[in-house]
């Protein structure tokens, strides 16, 4: 791929086929996410994808790019490796809600507060899909599964609540099937320099009957069209704390936003090394008369 | 050899006891002596007691002995702790305007100094550690010169007053001894020409990554690994590299993963515990086949075991720690200047091989200062191999027929080619399922027969390319075979060279692959393997692959061996005597 000609989002398609169940929600946030990485100037030589272990981590093998599958709830901490080392990629982390909000909590929180500039796709689908069917920490209290026969007696994890109160920089949602205002919160999270939290509801056709295409049809709110400002930190907090509400768009961004390898002063790739050691480690022996 | 001096200052933590021994020690390494220094952090009384001991020789030292001959006491557990290591020539030196009644053994020479008050007079309160080294030149015959230029680069970036106060802190702590003491003290530090550089074991580590081209660290602290990172942190940026302090041992191999696959040289260090939090992903690295390299400076295990004292108990975990089989190298500096090279070789196997390599230290190595003529750390001689980097103009040749890059190709030697982020053509994705050459998961029973084979193929061309030798001293002739790996290496030379022992010594450096010692066990008429754990961990592989039992010399109560224990311990065995296992 040469980067003087505009990737088509094909190109970010591998010709794997998904093995994922006909109707999931991921189908349609590949593509979002496909689509914003195409409309945004890159190429799949310039991208590397991190995906999570789950239904939602096998995007990995479904997109081509450079990429890198990782083990379950540590694809955050692989993509902040991979930018801060080469400053040039455009990187893109996915997973789900179980690898990104539970097993993965503590790197997510981190990862907001770091604001390494990348682009975090949860496939939200508040269940555990690939392990067939136990609750995740997005799960409402009240839903029953094999491992919460009678509802998991625990609120869920407010991902936008936690992620804001972490210090993001860019907050939004989506959901999978409203296929361009999807894809146009990607391009803006692309774009955004720093850490972009774009939780998208990924329903699973399979095991949640409960959080399914019609229920997030009916109780989406189309933040767009209520004219909410999302550089408005107010207006923003008093959406994101309102639980009751679903809302799609951006939640809130911070235009002042910087990314830490910017503020680390890193711009180029890591990968030169000199075929001896670098100018300059004499000085490090010195140190030590 | 000449005259060694064994020298100490203990107090409780906070008392600045690391920073004064250091200066000390530098200030020998001025005068082209040579030093070796051990920390002290006693576990046998509770709280906060701490010494920083400097053996000092024009000799090369290696070891600590069981010697101390001028002792500098801030606290009267610092004379306790150390009573047995006192002979009829030592001197303490102490403070007995302190509120302690300091109780000086009968034998013993005990110096009564005024180092707060002195150090009062000079300034300021703080400075009674400088006052006591002022007081120890005296009493050593050190020239206080040595000592200005060191106290000079301690405190030299804070203003020359301060320096010039703790200058003459030390006169006053020399000169009350010419003024208060007519002793004939048998001690006299020689002075030569040479130009010593001193370091830790963890201190080389570092400078050997940045050597070789090592640009993206991530770590959490543990002791005693920590020191990497705060060597690197300040450092390597100028090198156009970057430190991450990392929320855990996860994000951390993670983030040193995702930076190795761009391409970088990468590394991250811990110690036992962050090791077992890293070994999920380890098995990621191994099979997505990054080049990785992953310090662990071992201390007492298990789980938080004693944290600042010495053990080599690691070994099983890193030879076979993660579920399923993982191709790995091992490799074990045996000296503080190995740490350097090691570090350097690791990379260069990470990378030739793309492979995880362990590079394994111990706290005994990691916090000893030790002088080294500079030629041993030589920038000249570091050669960085990067390996099967593929070029664009190359990437055609490994693409299969519909244009895919084959990062996982089934070459003979076991080792693909590599394309980093950012090479037209050669985008793929790396998982740690098990995956056909282009990186596609797979349940195929052929390919996963073949991957498998194809990654454990790299470790028989490097067991074929490279030079897997040891390190070897003593007499090449004897039946007596000693064998070791990690620190233990100066103490047993010491205990051979100085008390006679007529043995042929092979100090170990790679734990996997290692150099084969079938030879040199069965020419051998009894065979000792001495290393810091209980289990002889090391000593299961050498009878693993000789098939020959072999005798044991083992420690773990936390302290490093010293060469005059270990000198008994070694005649014992070659005397028929099985040795008493120190718990
Ligand atoms: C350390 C570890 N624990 C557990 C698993 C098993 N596991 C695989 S996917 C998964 C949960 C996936 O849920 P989610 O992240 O919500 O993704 P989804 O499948 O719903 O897309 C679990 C528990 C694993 N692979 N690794
Ligand atoms: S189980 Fe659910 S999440 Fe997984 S592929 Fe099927 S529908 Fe999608």
């Amino acid at each position: 791929m040469s980067s003087e000609t505009q990737a088509h989002f094909t190109d970010f398609k591998s010709d794997k086929q998904p093995t994922w169940c006909p109707g999931c929600g991921d189908f349609g946030t590949m593509n979002g996410m496909m689509k914003a990485l195409a409309n945004t100037g890159n190429d799949p030589d310039n991208t590397f994808l991190v995906a999570g272990i789950g239904c939602s981590g096998k995007i990995g093998t479904y997109m081509h790019s450079y990429a890198l599958h990782g083990v379950h709830g540590r694809a955050l901490p692989l993509g902040t490796g991979v930018k801060l080392a080469n400053p040039e990629l455009e990187v893109m982390v996915a997973g789900g809600d179980g690898d990104g909000y539970s097993i993965g909590a503590g790197h997510f929180v981190h990862a907001v507060r770091r604001n390494v500039d990348m682009t975090y796709v949860v496939m939200d689908n508040r269940i555990y899909g690939l392990t067939k069917g136990q609750a995740s920490p997005t799960s409402r209290e009240d839903f029953e599964t094999s491992t919460s026969p009678e509802g998991t007696k625990q609120s869920p994890v407010h991902p936008l609540a936690l992620a804001f109160s972490a210090g993001a920089t860019f907050i939004g949602q989506t959901f999978s099937s409203d296929a361009l205002g999807h894809a146009a919160v990607i391009e803006e999270a692309i774009e955004h320099d720093g850490f972009a939290l774009v939780n998208t509801y990924s329903p699973c056709v399979t095991f949640n009957d409960v959080d399914t295409y019609d229920y997030f049809r009916d109780a989406i709110v189309d933040l767009e069209e209520e004219g909410h400002d999302p550089t408005d930190y107010e207006a923003a907090r008093e959406k994101i704390m309102d639980f009751d509400t679903v809302y799609t768009g951006v939640l809130y961004q911070d235009e002042s936003s910087v990314g830490y390898e910017k503020r680390l002063g890193l711009s180029e790739s890591m990968a030169d090394v000199p075929e001896g050691a670098p100018d300059g480690a004499d000085d490090l022996v010195r140190e030590f008369y | 050899m000449p005259e060694d001096l064994n020298w100490a200052i203990g107090g409780e933590a906070g008392d600045g006891i690391d920073s004064t021994g250091k200066i000390f020690a530098q200030a020998l390494s001025r005068a082209g002596r040579h030093v070796f220094t051990s920390k002290d952090f006693a576990s046998r009384i509770r709280g906060g007691y701490t010494a920083y001991k400097v053996r000092t020789s024009v000799d090369r030292v290696d070891s600590v002995v069981d010697r101390l001959d001028v002792l500098v006491a801030l606290t009267q557990r610092t004379i306790d702790e150390n009573t047995e290591e006192l002979h009829d020539e030592s001197v303490i030196i102490y403070d007995g305007e302190r509120s302690w009644d300091a109780e000086i053994p009968e034998e013993v020479v005990g110096l009564d100094v005024p180092l707060k008050s002195l150090a009062e007079d000079a300034g300021g309160a703080i400075m009674q550690n400088v006052v006591a080294l002022g007081a120890a030149c005296a009493v050593a015959d050190f020239d206080i010169e040595y000592l200005d230029s060191s106290l000079e680069k301690r405190f030299g970036s804070k203003g020359s007053k301060l320096v010039e106060n703790n200058q003459q802190a030390a006169r006053m702590g020399r000169d009350y001894v010419y003024e208060n003491y007519d002793h004939d003290y048998p001690y006299s530090l020689e002075t030569t020409d040479e130009d010593y550089v001193l370091l830790n074991g963890d201190e080389a580590i570092g400078m050997g990554a940045i050597a070789a081209g090592c640009k993206f660290y991530a770590g959490y602290p543990i002791t005693p690994a920590t020191a990497v990172m705060e060597y690197l942190m300040g450092r390597i940026d100028r090198f156009g590299g970057t430190v991450i302090q990392a929320e855990d041992e996860l994000a951390a191999i993670n983030m040193t993963l995702g930076a190795a696959r761009t391409g970088a040289r990468a590394m991250t260090a811990t110690s036992g515990p962050g090791i077992d939090l890293m070994t999920e992903t380890f098995g990621l690295v191994a099979t997505s086949e990054t080049p990785m390299v992953i310090v662990d400076v071992m201390r007492s295990g298990p789980s938080t075991g004693m944290p600042t004292k010495q053990e080599q108990g690691d070994l099983n975990m890193l030879l076979y720690g993660g579920h399923g089989e993982i191709p790995r190298f091992v490799v074990a500096p045996t000296t503080v200047a190995e740490c350097f090279h090691k570090t350097v070789e690791a990379f260069n196997l990470a990378e030739k091989y793309q492979t995880p390599v362990y590079l394994v230290g111990d706290l005994a190595m990691a916090v000893t200062e030790q002088t080294f003529s500079p030629e041993e750390f030589d920038m000249d001689a570091v050669e960085n191999d990067r390996g099967k980097i593929v070029p664009e103009e190359e990437i055609e040749e490994w693409l299969d027929d519909e244009g895919h890059f084959r990062a996982h190709a089934n070459t003979e030697d076991g080792i693909s080619p590599r394309a980093l982020p950012g090479t037209a053509n050669g985008a793929h994705m790396s998982t740690g399922l098990e995956h056909d050459e282009l990186g596609r998961r797979t349940e195929d029973t052929e390919v996963r027969v073949e991957q498998v084979d194809k990654r454990n193929r790299k470790v028989e061309t490097a067991r074929e390319r490279e030079d897997w030798s040891a390190r070897e001293f003593g007499n090449p002739d004897s039946g007596n075979l000693v064998v070791s790996w990690g620190s233990n290496e100066g103490a047993i030379r010491e205990a051979m060279a100085e008390f006679d022992i007529d043995a042929r010594f092979i100090s170990v450096p790679y734990i996997f692959p290692r150099p084969d010692l079938t030879e040199a066990v069965e020419a051998a008429e009894e065979t000792v393997v001495i290393e810091c754990n209980a289990t002889g961990q090391f000593a299961d592989l050498i009878e693993h692959d000789t098939l020959t039992r072999v005798k044991r010399i083992n420690k773990y109560n936390g302290v490093q061996f010293a060469a005059d224990e270990l000198a008994e311990e070694i005649s014992a065995v070659f005397d028929g005597v099985e040795p008493e296992v120190t718990a």
